[in-house]
């Protein structure tokens, strides 16, 4: 199988598998117990912790350990923002973000976004209202890959505090939360390679903060609940990994995404979604695009069967697939939107698999086009 | 071989997908999300079909058989081309047929237009129908060999190019067969209940489907409930709560038995009259297709049914262009319009149309049942 999907989630690292594995094998350990078992438990939170802060640029005490990045946000968004508050969000926020404003009672600006996805400073000042509780703002977009001007925002917009959503960002480019100049910050732990089922919220402690989940001392009163104790452990170990890799990884990710945007230009009816910029604007591991005509889950499916795993817009409830809300803010029509399709490469595909989608994806288009073709003169 | 199932999440079609696998076949279970359900399920009323419990049981059934399984979302073909037609026909005074509508618009041709683009060869389904070489060329639709069960009536708009990469492993089987070969395959859905109502109602209440589609703007209006022999019985509350032919629910009391023999829509105005008023010598029909082997000019005689759970008669069928004249054997009571009609050479389906009306040249002396016109 060739996992181009990394977006969505990506390989965990062995030593953070093998660090959450010793967890559950260790037996029984409740942070919060006073005993010994309860001690080596908090200490090993303690120093996954401390890892995180080191990774993110950030003081350990600030760190909140959540279930994952949408209780994380909400946890930032229900905590600071009142019933009735006002939030402003680019157009293109993760899901979790306009949930969370919606069960907060908020009133939202969504801030469009251009062709290119890419979001304006001034657009978002613009929405600026006397009592704006916050904004929201994503490091970089999951769909497309666009990497918004988090910090130049943050200043723009001070002092209304700033949420950052980073978690596509997190071990794909340098990310140091005290330099993104926001208030909050979240990302997630399978996004980088640690177990699924943590996330971390980056409040510094002077911010007033309301819990989500009230009933215990945990995470210093912000968050109660056990801890994920085997997936905070791997996520410490990934976020060290992801650093120390990250140089190296993105340059070779970077070159194949470069080899994959060249191929596709060569096919016809196929656009990318997104800006043809530099690095600086684009996440280096994400290309998004369509291709003229064809639904985005027909291909999707039509990979898959051959061991190619993409992605295309969300899923509803059902597994069906909605156009991408985030295209259509691009300003694409509901079909275009319906074409979008997603390749996020990760730090452990290769070359090969590179090569491979070249050879393939231009047959399986060949072989969509020519269905339709007969089905239209069928009809 | 690749080959693609439609697979709704009921038993029919899981053992479908089954005996594909069975074969040696590589399947692909597509689903059809076809409608939103969420607010049935809101309202804490189960859905029949397209709920995540449906998906979830199709997904399930490819999990333990190990192959592939996507959703396919057609809820805006589906809508358009199959229940805002539905509200339409019953608001003109006419009983639409929406499963043979979504059998010819959103079943069939996307789907095999999906399973092409995937690679797949044959498009399978769990109908009760069969598809069988005709020797002379071609393919020929053929009943399902569980009478009870068949369900080539609804198939008949599938034309030689979709017959010749559609196929119907149920079509030698009966449901019970169906329901021991999904229990021994271990097939989580093997004692899910038949659906039997049309799906976008599940609880039977049609005219309450009607009136949301249609909304406020298009509203239904009331009209007059009028025996044939001109009296004026009440009023009623909208054509689309009668068919021709019902008894139930006029809301009028004569002391005589009396049935729906014509529904004027743009008049607003259902007639009714004792049953032998709805008996009728034949119909005409629009939009006439040949299925399996179109004859020679002139009048062909088969076997025709009327509606669903028709028991078919013997008809004399002439066919000009997309028109049809169907005169029957022996008269046949509440000719429904717009219901289809099918014709069958024994076993096989030989075409199909949609009723216009009830034809009343051969009994001058009767009310048309049907439109009511002449």
């Amino acid at each position: 199988m060739i996992f181009f999907d990394h977006n969505a989630t990506t390989t965990p690292w062995p030593a953070a598998a093998d660090a959450a594995a010793a967890w559950l094998r260790a037996g029984p350990a409740n942070a919060s117990s006073v005993h010994a078992a309860g001690r080596r438990a908090r200490a090993a939170i303690e120093a996954a912790r401390r890892q995180v802060a080191q990774a993110l640029g950030a003081t350990a005490a600030d760190l909140v350990f959540t279930s994952g990045a949408t209780e994380a946000l909400h946890l930032a968004i229900l905590g600071r923002v009142p019933a009735g508050g006002h939030v402003v969000a680019s157009a293109v926020e993760h899901p979790a973000v306009f949930g969370a404003c919606a069960v907060a009672g908020a009133r939202v600006t969504r801030v469009p976004v251009d062709g290119e996805g890419r979001l304006a400073v001034a657009d978002v000042l613009a929405a600026i209202e006397p009592r704006t509780a916050l904004v929201a703002v994503m490091a970089a977009q999951n769909e497309i890959g666009t990497i918004f001007p988090v910090a130049d925002i943050a200043r723009a917009v001070a002092p209304v505090p700033v949420l950052c959503d980073a978690v596509q960002a997190w071990g794909k480019v340098p990310l140091d939360v005290r330099a993104l100049g926001c208030a909050l910050a979240v990302v997630s732990g399978h996004k980088i390679g640690a177990p699924s089922g943590v996330g971390v919220l980056w409040a510094p402690r002077a911010l007033a903060l309301r819990p989500t989940l009230a009933g215990g001392p945990q995470e210093r009163g912000r968050r109660a609940g056990t801890e994920n104790l085997p997936a905070i452990v791997g996520l410490g170990v990934a976020a060290t990994e992801a650093v120390a890799a990250s140089l190296t990884a993105t340059h070779a990710v970077a070159a194949r995404r470069a080899r994959l945007r060249a191929a596709l230009t060569t096919l016809p009816g196929l656009r990318f979604h997104g800006a043809a910029g530099g690095p600086a604007d684009m996440l280096p591991n994400t290309l998004a695009f369509r291709v003229d005509g064809l639904p985005g889950d027909e291909l999707l499916q039509a990979l898959d069967l051959e061991g190619i795993c993409l992605s295309s817009g969300s899923a509803c409830a059902a597994g069906a697939l909605e156009p991408s809300s985030v295209l259509r803010a691009l300003g694409l029509a509901t079909e275009e939107a319906r074409g979008g399709l997603r390749l996020s490469l990760g730090r452990d595909n290769t070359d090969a698999e590179v090569e491979r989608f070249i050879d393939v994806f231009p047959r399986l288009v060949a072989r969509a086009r020519a269905a339709r073709a007969e089905g239209r003169a069928c009809a | 071989m690749r080959v693609a199932v439609a697979m709704s999440g009921g038993v029919d079609s899981s053992v479908a997908a089954a005996l594909m696998v069975e074969q040696g076949h590589e399947v692909v279970g597509l689903t059809m999300k076809l409608r939103d359900t969420t607010a049935e399920e809101r309202a804490g009323r189960s859905a029949s079909c397209c709920s995540p419990d449906d998906l979830m049981d199709a997904r399930t059934v490819c999990d333990t058989l190990g192959v592939a399984h996507y959703v396919i979302d057609y809820r805006d073909a589906f809508r358009a081309a199959v229940i805002e037609p539905f509200a339409r026909t019953y608001l003109a005074g006419l009983t639409p047929n929406p499963c043979v509508a979504c059998n010819d618009h959103v079943k069939f041709a996307p789907l095999l237009e999906r399973a092409r683009a995937l690679g797949a060869d044959l498009l399978v389904t769990g109908h009760y129908a069969r598809v069988e070489p005709d020797p002379a060329g071609g393919f020929a639709l053929c009943k399902g060999a569980d009478q009870a069960k068949d369900q080539s009536y609804f198939l008949f708009g599938l034309d030689q190019s979709a017959l010749a990469q559609v196929r119907f492993p149920l079509g030698e089987m009966s449901k019970d067969a169906v329901r021991d070969h999904a229990r021994r395959l271990g097939l989580s859905t093997w004692d899910k209940h038949d659906s039997e109502d049309i799906c976008f109602v599940p609880d039977g209440d049609y005219a309450r489907v009607v009136e949301q589609v249609a909304g406020p703007a298009h509203a239904p209006a009331p009209g007059a409930i009028v025996h044939q022999d001109g009296r004026a019985l009440g009023t009623h509350g909208g054509v689309h709560r009668f068919t021709v032919g019902q008894r139930k629910g006029l809301g009028v009391a004569t002391g005589e038995r009396l049935f729906v023999l014509s529904v004027d829509g743009d008049a607003r105005r259902v007639t009714v009259g004792p049953r032998a008023a709805l008996s009728a010598s034949g119909l005409r029909a629009s939009r006439w297709r040949w299925v399996s082997g179109r004859p020679e000019a002139g009048p062909v005689h088969g076997q025709v049914r009327i509606r669903y759970r028709h028991a078919g008669v013997g008809a004399t069928v002439l066919v000009d262009g997309a028109q049809a004249r169907v005169v029957f054997d022996t008269p046949q009571a509440a000719i429904a319009p717009g219901q289809a009609v099918v014709l069958y050479a024994g076993d096989r389906v030989w075409g199909g149309g949609f009723i216009d009306g009830a034809l009343c040249e051969a009994s001058p002396d009767r009310a048309e049942a049907g439109r009511g016109r002449g």
